[in-house]
């Protein structure tokens, strides 16, 4: 579905990503996981258009896209939950949902925004509340929700976990395991590399804008690399 | 009594037209964090392109209609031939830029129309309305109620509408805008399109009463921005307080002290911001979003 293909790219004059391949199945949820400053986010970015790259090609089924303005590519269907959630913090909860749909028809806006509230009741209590004053596990839960707006078929999530308390984290990261059977293809970005490997199919390893290795998520959670680096063990 | 009754009436009605001008300031700032010195050009464009169609013999309603669309379209240029290029330049060179269109446009109508001052007749008669013993011109209710409908559907605008919101998301949060699919750089443009839009308005509804010229915008982008300095840069409410503010200031400095001061007012108003509370009235302290 999302073939990335030794995409090189720059944050101002420094190079960031220095030849990044990876895959993305259909229905497939995978991890990106890998320390600070990897290149994790700028590669999110890259994905979604925000920012360019200056080699490479990133295909999403079969077209590329690396050319196509941002808002064009959520048209086709790539969402993304933003690092740090990134909610309109003065706009109210109803309305950063409904922006979610930007490039939606109105009609079928009220019926996502239904199933937005049923997945995430906390939402639905505050729904004319202004986003800035939520908590930081509703305002990940509106992130989330707000991406989910646009129907995405791909959807690309930047460390939802992170400055979540661990009961949050292990709701948001069953919310993510449930969309797969909604049939969103889900490309995750995780500092916790645990949580990560638990949800995910396969996971790829990035360091300092290189992919250094990747595998079932089975097997990455046995390899000593691995366990050594990231999971402490 | 009647004379501070008079001097409020006036520093009311210039007041609405200063508060339109920090509205287009607040507008474009929000969209772009650019501050468009060339917003006073919009509403001389909106007087002085009145004044000469309706000279030519168009009739005042149509010809206030063409001084709507032309400022309009030289909104838009202005975003597409000069801010849209500079993307990513520094605030202080897109200030700069927007200096520069201001004086082009200024030239540009020096040329096409003339040096000299214009009016146009009062919209609904001349004779004032006393009130309290003091004189209320119909044109001054004219332009309370226009400034007044103006706010009004730029509040319905953004608040209630997708196009308008996308405005206020990208105000709040650029990169947010551009993932849930807002085309950020039309936004953009849209708020330039509406500002010159606002600023043209006021252009129109106040040529009865303060004449116009080639040059009239300069003073009003000035006056403005002190409008838009006081109410908190960004801030649409506080745009309205702070137009009316330093309208109100400047009659009663006018009336009080002397009318050679007026201008000083809006001055006084920049250095008292930037001195005392450099977030103005309406400001959130200190706080920085992280």
């Amino acid at each position: 579905m999302l073939r990335i293909e030794d995409v090189v790219s720059c944050y101002g004059r420094i190079e960031v990503l220095h030849g990044v391949s990876l895959e993305v199945g259909a229905g497939e949820i995978v991890s990106l996981v890998g320390s600070n400053g990897a290149g994790k986010t700028t590669l999110m970015r890259v994905i979604s258009g925000i920012l360019p790259l200056t080699r490479g090609r990133i295909l999403f089924d079969d077209q590329p896209i690396d050319r196509l303005p941002a808002h064009v590519r959520v048209a086709r269907g790539i969402a993304q939950v933003p690092e740090a959630r990134q909610v309109f913090g003065p706009l109210s909860v109803d309305d950063n949902l409904r922006l979610g749909a930007f490039r939606r028809h109105a009609a079928d806006t009220s019926r996502a925004l239904d199933r937005i509230y049923n997945l995430f009741p906390a939402l639905a209590e505050r729904r004319a509340q202004s986003a800035g004053n939520l908590s930081g596990g509703q305002q990940q839960m509106l992130a989330m929700g707000r991406a989910l707006m646009s129907d995405p078929r791909l959807l690309l999530l930047d460390e939802p976990s992170m400055g979540l308390a661990p009961v949050l984290v292990d709701q948001i990261l069953d919310t993510v395991a449930n969309l797969r059977k909604d049939g969103v293809t889900i490309l995750l970005v995780e500092q916790n590399v645990n949580a990560a490997l638990a949800i995910a199919d396969r996971a790829y390893v990035l360091e300092t804008g290189r992919i250094v290795l990747t595998g079932s998520s089975t097997a990455l959670a046995d390899d000593p690399r691995i366990r050594e680096a990231y999971l402490g063990l | 009594m009647a004379e501070f009754l008079q001097f409020a009436f006036s520093g009311l009605t210039v007041g609405a037209i200063y508060a339109l001008v920090a509205l287009g300031f607040t507008l474009i700032y929000n969209a772009s964090g650019v501050i468009n010195f060339a917003q006073g050009e919009f509403v001389m464009l909106g007087g002085m392109v009145t004044v000469f169609t309706h000279a030519a013999g168009v009739p005042l309603p149509l010809a206030a209609l063409i001084a709507l669309v032309v400022a309009i379209i030289v909104g838009l240029a202005l975003y597409r031939l000069a801010i849209e290029p500079a993307r990513g330049a520094s605030p202080v060179t897109l200030i700069i830029i927007t200096i520069g269109a201001s004086i082009l446009l200024r030239g540009g109508a020096s040329l096409t129309f003339d040096k000299s001052f214009h009016s146009l007749p009062p919209f609904a008669g001349s004779k004032p309305l006393m009130i309290g013993g003091a004189a209320l011109l119909p044109q001054s209710l004219i332009v309370l109620a226009g400034a007044g409908a103006i706010v009004i559907a730029l509040w319905y605008f953004l608040t209630r509408t997708l196009s308008g919101k996308a405005i206020l998301a990208t105000a709040a949060n650029r990169l947010a805008a551009r993932l849930v699919g807002i085309n950020t750089n039309a936004v953009v443009g849209l708020s330039f399109g509406v500002s010159a839009a606002i600023g043209a308005l006021g252009g129109i509804l106040m040529t009865p009463i303060t004449l116009t010229s080639y040059d009239s915008g300069t003073l009003l982008a000035l006056k403005g921005f002190a409008a838009a300095m006081l109410g908190s840069m960004g801030n649409p409410l506080g745009a309205v307080v702070g137009g009316l503010t330093v309208g109100l200031l400047e009659a009663f400095s006018a009336g009080y002290i002397s009318s050679s001061y007026k201008d000083a007012v809006a001055f006084l108003v920049i250095l008292g911001v930037l001195f005392l509370m450099p977030q103005g009235l309406f400001g959130r302290g200190g706080m920085e979003r992280v």
